[in-house]
Parts: structure tokens; C-alpha cells; sequence
């Protein structure tokens, strides 16, 4: 897994989710103490039922010109946040700032500050690509002509030309998701919300999707709140990012500064043709602390160890044993493991 | 705007303004392109159900010709401007019933209300070209039906009257079940209920109903398009009924457009 933070980190602070005023270009979105329940699913009529607290006392701050991720693993109250910062669900408590503006009260004014890829297209399905994004830049307030000019730029730009008469219907899922992000961006805004935006896309358009933010970026200083549950996305892309967990920010940091928390300890993933051989001795000491996931066996620990067990694992009855073998420096999902992030990581 | 253009009180220096707000879409724009989106949605996907809803409603006058007979009768013109009218009633009322039904479910109006669009741009502009798609079909049915029973089609215009004002009723009546249902299967059932209704009641000779289900058909919003239209096959048609006929179904379109706008608002907070 490479370590890439792309980004300039001397610009950005590094630290807690607060911190008003750190950054020279001031917040873009401050949300203070949001909350937010559910009835829990036993149904509204089942009396006093306990309630799900999607969001429970959320903290952060946002950049201007940042790109900020959430992530955490499916139902850790990613969407719920982002649902509320829309607009489209209104919190049992707390406060929404965004550029200025309080969401909570006026939650009719995100639709004129940010612009939001949800992970449904139903809306779009059935039209062809170029309408489907010149509509939405029209329902963003420009003109027909302002529309139709940003809709062929932005087609252009994400490479989608050659599919702009194809109803989204009958395309791929990474194209279709591709189209959809197309439409997020006519009609400019300073604020991009995005839930998971590259989901089944190729690698052209995933990286066709990073450029297009990163020109924004740097052309308008667009900042862009982006919802993930994938590591490598999250490690590679983003300035800073709130791991959220049970409805919670249980880390604010850079990708870099959440890795620093498990600095020093290295994963050994192992993976066994058949049955691990546990008469070698190293192996069985090894299988009462791995992590086991069928035929994977996963460790985490010190450079030294690490290098022990691969010395072990690598000679003798063990290697014939041994299918497959990777020793990596730790992910940001050894980072939320580290912090105490429950159902058992993020990727899923 | 002018919310912004108030300087904030006592503002500290090191206090931000609020950033501008970007123009919301105004209503008739935004209604003319959600409109037009919708049009071109019916084409990739809805011809085959305006088939489907012509073919039936031709089938419904074929099977009729068995029992009624032709010539300029009362039965003759019930069957001839039920069928027609309820080309309108599959598409705008069941068809736009399912349409918001499967929106909501799947969060797909979502999109809708994270863009700075009037509600009634979004409901007025599906409910319009829905309605506006079934003319094609109704002038076919309503043609057929006229030759098959040899009624006089010398008034047949009055469909482009009959059509936009029965169809704005009965796709916001359409739009409003798909958007108040609790579940998508509930707004199909209430969309299919809906036309199933347009049928039997504006189908058969009034005269045969039961004096109960002539006060449900009375009910129907799609029975005063459907009495406007039969008043024309007659040699001199009783144009002021014929009006008052449509200025119900004005109303009536009134009435359940804002319904229906009332009910987007209330799926999308």
C-alpha cells in the first residue's frame, strides 16, 4: 500500500477537528454537537423503543479549499452526517454552519451553497447523459444557454463525449456513476458534498474524477466534504479526515497523522494453501494471536517480530505451505482498529 | 438575496461575511426543463407503455362493439370517450402514481431537494408532460373508436382541450398517491386502483350502473373528461355543459397539482 499524501501538509494544521481560525482561509463548514436519532427498527409504534443514535454529539471543522473525508465503516452515521449538512434531514440538536449560513435553521440555503452526489441516480436513470446534467445545472439556477455551455465542458472534461446521448440506464455502473458526478458539477459551488463517488468506477475515471476536484480546487478553491469507506481513496486523496464510528468522531487528523498513532507496527498477511501448518512451532505460536479470516491470517506488530516470522514462514514446511505472503507499513484501517473502531474495519 | 445584503450586527472584524448565496431556480424555467426531461424520459422509456395503454384502451372498444351498438347512441358515446380518457388515466394518474412512488423509495428525490428548485416546478413539470405524452395515444383511441361505432369525428378537437385538463387532474391525484404512500407497492396498488376505476366507471353506459356506483363515478375526476368528450359526438353538442364538464376538471386539476406540490414538500423535509 503506497503512502501518498499528495497534498501540500505544510498549508493544512494538523490536529483536532477544531480550531476555528487555524487555517488562512477560515472554515467552509462547522457543525457543533449534531445529533441525531432514529426510531429503532422494531417500528414507531413499538412502544418507547430504543432509540439508534445515528449521530451523537459530532464535532468538525471544515476547511475552506480542503478536502475533507469521512470514513467509517457502512451504518457508522457517514450518510446521516451528510444528510443533515444537505439540508435533507434536520438534526435533533446541534448546529450546521456552512460558509456562514445556519443550516439548521435555514436548511432550504445548502441547495444554493453546495452541490451533492447521493448514491442514488433513480432521478437521472432514464436520461440521456448530456440532458441529465444540463437539467441539473438548470435546476441550479443558470440559464439554458449557461447550462448547455457547462454541460459540454464538463462532459469533455470527465471524457464522457462519446456517452452524452446514452441514457444512464443502459450504462455501466462506474459510467453511470461517472454521469452523475457530471451533473454534480454544473452549476458551480463552492461546497462539493460526495458519497462515495467513485463506487465501481475504472481506474480512468477514477482518476478523471480526482482531477476534475483537484482543478476546482485550485482554480476556485472548492472544498470538497467526500464520504468513503475506502482506505486507499481516503489515504491518497484527502487533506484531512474524521474517522466516524457508532455516530461518533473518534479521530480528526491528516491520513499521515492517523497512521503516526500505529507508527512502528508493521502488518504480516499471510495466506495458507490449505490448512496452516501449525506442527511448525513459529506457526503455532503465530495462530494464537493472528487475526484469522479464513485461509488469511493477519498480524499486526514490530518491524523486528515481523521480520522474524517471515524468516520462519519462508523456509521449510512453511513456505510449502504458504500461498501468498505481504508485509506492509500500517493503512488508516490499522489507524481505526488502533482507535478502537468496532465492527472489525472498514472495507467491507 | 436581501436576507444577505444586511450587514451582520456588531460584527467582529475577524468575523467572516456569509458567503453569497448562488440564485435559486425561478419557477417556470425550472418547471420547462424538468418538463422537458421528462419528455425525453417518456421516450426511452414510456413508448412502449403508450402502447400498452392504447392497445388496451382499443381493446376495451372492440370487445365493447359486441354489446353496444353503433350508431350515435349514449352507449355508443360513453364507450367511445371512456376508452379515450382512460389512455389518459393509465399514464397520468397510474403510470405518474408508480413514477413518484419508486422516486421516494429509492431516495431518488433526494436530487430534487438538494437543487434550489421550486417544489411545484417538479411536480407541475412531471405531472405536464406525462399528461401531454397520452395525447397521441387518446387522439388514436378516440379516432378508432368513432369509426368503429360511426360516430361523428368532426369534434374530435375538443380532445386537445379534454386531455391537458383531465391529465393535469388525474397526474396530480397520480402524483399526490405516489408521494403520500407509505411504500412504493402502495402507490402502485393506489395507481392501478386509480385506473382500474377510470375504466369500469367511465367505460360503461351510465345508465346500467347502480345509483351507489354512479355517486363513485361522480367522484372520479376523470368522468367529467370523459362526459365533456361524449357531449361532442352529437350533431349539435351542448358546448356550455361541455365547459362546465371541463372547468371540474380545472378545478379538480387545481386541487390535486397543489396536493401533490404539498406532498413533495412534505416527502422531501
Amino acid at each position: 500500500m503506497s503512502d501518498t499524501d499528495r497534498q501540500a501538509p505544510q498549508a493544512l494544521p494538523r490536529g483536532g477537528a477544531d480550531g476555528p481560525g487555524l487555517h488562512p482561509a477560515g472554515p467552509c463548514c462547522t457543525v457543533r454537537g449534531l445529533a441525531k436519532s432514529y426510531p429503532s427498527g422494531a417500528g414507531r409504534r413499538a412502544a418507547r423503543a430504543e432509540a439508534i443514535r445515528a449521530n451523537d454529539g459530532v464535532d468538525l471543522t471544515i476547511h475552506r479549499g480542503e478536502i475533507f473525508g469521512l470514513l467509517g465503516p457502512n451504518g457508522a452515521g457517514k450518510s446521516t452526517l451528510v444528510r443533515q449538512l444537505t439540508g435533507l434531514l434536520r438534526p435533533d440538536g446541534g448546529s450546521i454552519d456552512i460558509l456562514g449560513h445556519d443550516i439548521v435553521r435555514h436548511p432550504e440555503r445548502a441547495a444554493r451553497l453546495l452541490a451533492y452526489l447521493g448514491q442514488e441516480s433513480s432521478a437521472l436513470d432514464e436520461l440521456p447523459v448530456a440532458l441529465a446534467a444540463e437539467t441539473t445545472g438548470r435546476l441550479r439556477g443558470l440559464t439554458r444557454a449557461e447550462a448547455r455551455a457547462a454541460t459540454a465542458e464538463v462532459l469533455a472534461e470527465l471524457g464522457l463525449e462519446p456517452l452524452a446521448a446514452r441514457p444512464l440506464a443502459k450504462l455501466s455502473g462506474g459510467q453511470r456513476r461517472l454521469a452523475c458526478f457530471a451533473a454534480a458539477l454544473v452549476g458551480e459551488r463552492p461546497l462539493l458534498v460526495l458519497d462515495e463517488p467513485t463506487t465501481g468506477m475504472d481506474p480512468v475515471a477514477r482518476r478523471a474524477v480526482w482531477s476534475a476536484v483537484d482543478r476546482r480546487r485550485a482554480e476556485r478553491g472548492t472544498t470538497v466534504l467526500l464520504v468513503t469507506h475506502n482506505v486507499i481513496e481516503a489515504e491518497t486523496v484527502l487533506d484531512r479526515v474524521a474517522v466516524i464510528d457508532e455516530g461518533r468522531v473518534i479521530a480528526c487528523d491528516t491520513p499521515g497523522g492517523l497512521k503516526a498513532l500505529v507508527d512502528g507496527d508493521v502488518r504480516l498477511d499471510l495466506v495458507w494453501r490449505t490448512e496452516a501448518p501449525v506442527e511448525v512451532p513459529a506457526v503455532a505460536r503465530l495462530a494464537e494471536r493472528a487475526e484469522r479470516t479464513g485461509r488469511r491470517w493477519t498480524v499486526r506488530t514490530t518491524p523486528e517480530d515481523a521480520r522474524d516470522l517471515v524468516a520462519a514462514v519462508t523456509t521449510g514446511p512453511a513456505f510449502a505451505a504458504l500461498d501468498d505472503f505481504t508485509l506492509a507499513t500500517p493503512s488508516l484501517e490499522d489507524a481505526y482498529l488502533k482507535l478502537g473502531g468496532r465492527n472489525g474495519g472498514l472495507a467491507k | 438575496m436581501t436576507l444577505l445584503d444586511a450587514p451582520t450586527a456588531a460584527a467582529a472584524p475577524s468575523a467572516a461575511e456569509p458567503a453569497p448565496l448562488a440564485p435559486a431556480a425561478r419557477l417556470l424555467p425550472a418547471l420547462a426543463a424538468v418538463y422537458r426531461a421528462q419528455l425525453a424520459r417518456a421516450k426511452v422509456a414510456r413508448i412502449p407503455l403508450l402502447f400498452v395503454a392504447t392497445f388496451q384502451s382499443v381493446g376495451i372498444l372492440v370487445m365493447m362493439r359486441g354489446v353496444v351498438d353503433p350508431g350515435d347512441n349514449p352507449a355508443a358515446r360513453s364507450v367511445v370517450a371512456g376508452s379515450s380518457v382512460l389512455v389518459v388515466a393509465f399514464v397520468a394518474l397510474n403510470l405518474l402514481a408508480q413514477y413518484f412512488g419508486r422516486l421516494r423509495a429509492t431516495g431518488g428525490l433526494d436530487h430534487y431537494a438538494t437543487l434550489p428548485v421550486p417544489p411545484a416546478a417538479v411536480v407541475l413539470g412531471a405531472a405536464g408532460a406525462y399528461a401531454s405524452f397520452t395525447l397521441p395515444g387518446t387522439l388514436v383511441t378516440a379516432g378508432f373508436g368513432a369509426w368503429l361505432f360511426g360516430l361523428s369525428a368532426a369534434n374530435l378537437w375538443v380532445l386537445l382541450a379534454v386531455v391537458p385538463l383531465a391529465g393535469a387532474a388525474l397526474a396530480g391525484l397520480g402524483a399526490a398517491c405516489g408521494l403520500l404512500a407509505p411504500r412504493q407497492e402502495i402507490a402502485t396498488l393506489l395507481g392501478q386502483l386509480g385506473m382500474s376505476a377510470a375504466l369500469l366507471l367511465g367505460v360503461l353506459p351510465v345508465d346500467h350502473l347502480p345509483t351507489v356506483v354512479r355517486w363513485l363515478r361522480d367522484l372520479l375526476p376523470s368522468t367529467y373528461g370523459v362526459e365533456a368528450f361524449a357531449r361532442t359526438f352529437g350533431d349539435r353538442p351542448d358546448w356550455t355543459a361541455v365547459l362546465g364538464d371541463l372547468s371540474v376538471c380545472a378545478a379538480v386539476a387545481l386541487g390535486s397539482l397543489t396536493l401533490a406540490t404539498w406532498a413533495y414538500r412534505r416527502a422531501t423535509r
